[in-house]
């Protein structure tokens, strides 16, 4: 890869240790996938997880006197206000990783959702997103253009403001190559959870899907890429009509034939259901809900569906800051208190503040929710909103 | 017999061949045994600890590959070297950041021939895999 004089001065050493090593990983990338050069980034989001290796690689980067010089947004961890009686290594961890963000010059915006708030990437952009179900969203509903970031690809690329020019920032790579026929109407957020979870059907590659409504909204986008990388590994998918890249199904391939057809009925998204969800029916003892992060429009579908009631089964949700506080401006948050929902802001699904649910059946809408939960020991069923709403009033699912 | 390949991160190691037919996400690999917890996995209850791991690639979320390879290389559980039919981003770095060579690439004939516990010497430096013993 030919590097500019400035590149490779950061890569010798001469503006410390912490830029030689976020420069390293990004040249070790870039040889890796046959780049030819850097490129300047705009924007940066890390996926933060708060565990044990993301602490690790960003205190290596701040002793080395790293900071970002494109300041980049970053993912939840958990709310230290919200869990006051957190164990004390589980407080330490989340302190010591927001002194290392805060040292290296993060926006400590703790959410998942971050081109909904605040970094939302424009047309043509070159970005480096991790979290790998904004990666999607970024390239296929924006147009901007980021490879499949991992946290540690992106937290580099937010210090040395660059990235290797390979993949999906160069547009040959950009084009479907994958029909995914979906034949069965998509009729609830959950559908296309199940979509995206059918992944082993649709295999590798560039998906273009067919059979999606116009009127599909943000979060059902949000769901697909989601559930596309917890079941596998998508930079980016095309919905003809929907990503700026494909306005038709021709664009979508570039003018070129799909290398293969998969078609998706109802049987396989059932299949998908069964696969992650335990069906045992019976008693629920909790839901927790928004993995990714609910939106302000998810949170007032829940307090509608409560209105008025008092659960059996506590209902937490993971939400943003900025979605919180829009609940509280409307009156959503006294609402869904009364019922007895929790709004959690700055939170993580996959943190040791959900320890004591381990062992523990729940309920959720969430399938990434429900598949990275496991290593924490805990169980969900996994239904539609309404549904979900419902086994929490009554604790138990039908 | 020896197979070309492409490093991806360098280094020279030798172990047993653990063949994965589906990729893998190393989050859902217990730290403590090494073994694979993910249910319906072609690797369920197998264990990857100083293994040749051959995978068609990396899945999941962009940092629990990080935070899974680091948790297995702390308990000594981490493979010795990855061989990767279709590398993403996030496999990368992880691989690179925790120093496991790791190479793709391989000629296509290494893939009739790979099977579990056989002997194999991974030479991320000079892009060789050697399978020992016969077919």
């Amino acid at each position: 890869m030919e590097l500019t004089r400035y590149e490779e001065e950061m890569l010798n050493g001469k503006y410390g240790e912490g830029v030689a090593l976020a420069m390293k990983v990004q040249v070790a990338l870039g040889e890796a996938f046959g780049a030819r050069r850097m490129v300047p980034i705009t924007r940066a989001h890390v996926a933060l997880s708060n565990q044990e290796a993301d602490l690790w690689f960003v205190e290596r980067l701040v002793k080395g006197g790293a900071r970002c010089s494109v300041p980049p947004t970053v993912n939840p961890a958990l709310s230290l206000d919200y869990f006051a009686d957190l164990e004390p290594a589980a407080r330490e961890m989340t302190e010591r990783t927001q002194g290392a963000y805060r040292a290296i010059g993060a926006n400590l915006t703790y959410n998942c959702t971050p081109y909904l708030y605040g970094n939302a990437p424009r047309y043509g952009e070159v970005v480096a997103f991790s979290e790998s179900s904004a990666t999607p969203y970024v390239n296929s509903v924006l147009g901007a253009r980021t490879n499949r970031e991992s946290a540690q690809g992106a937290l580099c690329a937010a210090v040395t403001g660059r990235v290797p020019e390979y993949g999906l920032l160069l547009d040959e790579n950009r084009k479907g190559d994958v029909l995914v026929e979906v034949r069965t109407e998509l009729r609830d957020d959950l559908d296309y959870q199940l979509l995206g979870y059918c992944a082993d059907e649709i295999g590798e590659g560039i998906p273009v899907f067919t059979g999606i409504p116009r009127g599909v909204t943000t979060e059902q986008l949000i769901y697909l890429g989601a559930t596309l990388n917890t079941a596998g590994a998508y930079g980016m998918f095309h919905v003809p009509g929907v990503t700026p890249e494909a306005p038709t199904l021709e664009a979508a391939f570039g003018g070129k034939r799909p290398r293969r057809t998969v078609v998706i009925t109802r049987q396989h998204l059932e299949r998908a259901l069964r696969k992650i969800s335990v069906e045992e029916g019976g008693k629920v003892e909790f839901a927790l809900l928004g993995c990714p992060h609910y939106t302000p429009r998810q949170l007032r579908q829940v307090a509608e569906l409560v209105e008025g009631k008092r659960l059996k089964t506590e209902i937490w949700i993971c939400t943003s800051f900025f979605a919180k506080e829009v609940a509280r401006r409307t009156g959503m948050l006294a609402q869904l208190e009364k019922a007895g929902v929790h709004l959690v802001e700055d939170t993580c699904i996959d943190q040791p503040c959900w320890n004591h649910l381990g062992g523990k059946l729940g309920v959720t809408t969430d399938i990434k929710c429900a598949y990275y939960a496991r290593r924490r020991g805990m169980r969900f069923v996994i239904r539609s909103l309404p549904e979900c709403v419902r086994a929490a009033l009554e604790g138990e699912v039908r | 017999m020896n197979y070309k390949c492409r490093p991806i991160v360098r280094g020279k190691v030798e172990g047993e061949l653990l063949v994965s037919s589906d990729p893998v996400c190393f989050y859902l690999v217990d730290p403590d045994t090494g073994r694979v917890i993910e249910e319906g996995h072609a690797l369920y209850g197998r264990g990857v600890a100083g293994k040749v791991l051959v995978l068609p690639g990396g899945k999941g979320s962009s940092v629990v590959q990080a935070d899974g390879l680091y948790q297995l290389a702390m308990k000594g559980n981490a493979p010795r070297a990855l061989i990767v039919r279709h590398p993403d981003p996030v496999l990368v770095t992880s691989a690179v950041i925790m120093e496991i060579p790791t190479v793709t690439d391989v000629e296509e004939d290494f893939y009739g021939v790979a099977r579990d516990g056989r002997r194999v010497m991974v030479d991320a430096d000079q892009g060789l895999i050697a399978l020992q013993g016969q077919e």
